[in-house]
């Protein structure tokens, strides 16, 4: 049973390696985004600290700027 | 209506919703995989090589929907002046290539079993390949262009002559004679492939599209952070 799933009747090579290359490509789809997520996002709170009190005030009266500050990884 | 559909707005839902669609996706695409390389039959002629059709098929349709979507938003953009048309368009297309490339590559695994060869200049392979190179010819505007106008005008007319190429892709293989087998789904008459194919399939399918509905929502959600980067330099 073991040895027939894993065989595939000689076709495994093909079939894993095209589900192999697929689940890979994902992989590093998602590690690209994310990565540059987190870039910019860096970025903006890195921004936002050199912001002088007045500055800051005005741009936390914009909820998407409070949203981005609130799901940052550093702070 | 379209300020239903701005930034500031619906950034709330776009930055939470990604931990939820990652949830989702990799629960269905488990239960997907499980469904295709060990429950489905293999198939009287093509034996366990059809089994790549549960990577090859959902990536070729969703990179064709994607595309499409990309040059209706495109075009919608142009016509309402909404910029914000524009950034869905950008965000989907990174995962529509992916798609396109998988759809390419995994075609060619199967065809050597099948076929005897990894590659044919055959029509739907080749307008598959063509639609790759609208999508990187897309993606390369977006970062060569500083000019947002310039980048909408050329971006939209680089997707209008490129869904030109979808029905080709589609009709290849009724028009002429390909190695490419014809379809076996068709949603207006009965399709040719057993219920046993068909549930992995569709099962594949909709991991696949909620993969590139992740994608989407974290590419929107870092160019929204770009735009408001670019706000805190003005300030």
């Amino acid at each position: 049973m073991i040895n027939e799933l894993f065989l595939m009747n000689g076709y495994a090579v093909y079939v894993l390696s095209a589900f192999s290359f697929t689940l890979l490509s994902f992989l590093g789809l998602y590690l690209i985004t994310k990565m540059q997520f987190v870039k910019e996002q860096n970025k903006f709170v890195a921004k936002f600290g050199t912001l002088t009190t007045e500055q800051a005030k005005s741009a936390k009266s914009q909820r998407i700027n409070k949203e981005i500050l609130a799901n940052a990884t550093i702070n | 209506m379209f300020k239903l559909f701005e930034p500031n707005k619906i950034f709330k839902i776009t930055s939470k919703a990604p931990r939820y669609v990652l949830f989702l996706f990799i629960v269905v695409l488990i239960i997907g995989l499980v469904e295709a390389l060990i429950l489905s039959p293999e198939d009287y002629k093509q034996s366990d090589a059809v089994r790549i059709m549960y990577v090859h098929v959902p990536a070729a349709w969703i990179s064709l929907g994607i595309f499409s979507s990309i040059t209706f938003l495109s075009i919608c953009g142009f016509v309402f002046r909404n910029k914000n048309f524009f950034l869905i368009s950008k965000s989907l297309a990174p995962s529509g290539f992916v798609f396109n490339i998988v759809a390419l590559v995994t075609g060619s695994i199967w065809g050597k079993p099948t076929w005897g060869t990894w590659w044919a200049w055959d029509a739907r392979i080749t307008s598959m390949l063509i639609l790759a190179l609208f999508y990187a010819m897309y993606l390369i505007v977006w970062r060569i262009y500083d000019n947002e106008e310039k980048v909408f005008k050329i971006s939209t007319f680089i997707t209008i002559l490129g869904i030109i190429n979808v029905p080709i892709i589609k009709y290849s293989v009724d028009w002429w004679n390909t190695l490419h087998q014809p379809a076996s789904i068709n949603i207006l008459s009965k399709s040719s492939i057993h219920s046993s194919m068909l549930y992995p399939l569709f099962i594949m399918t909709a991991a696949f599209a909620l993969f590139s509905l992740l994608i989407f929502l974290m590419k929107y959600n870092t160019e929204l952070i770009k735009i408001k980067n670019k706000g805190l330099d003005r300030l």
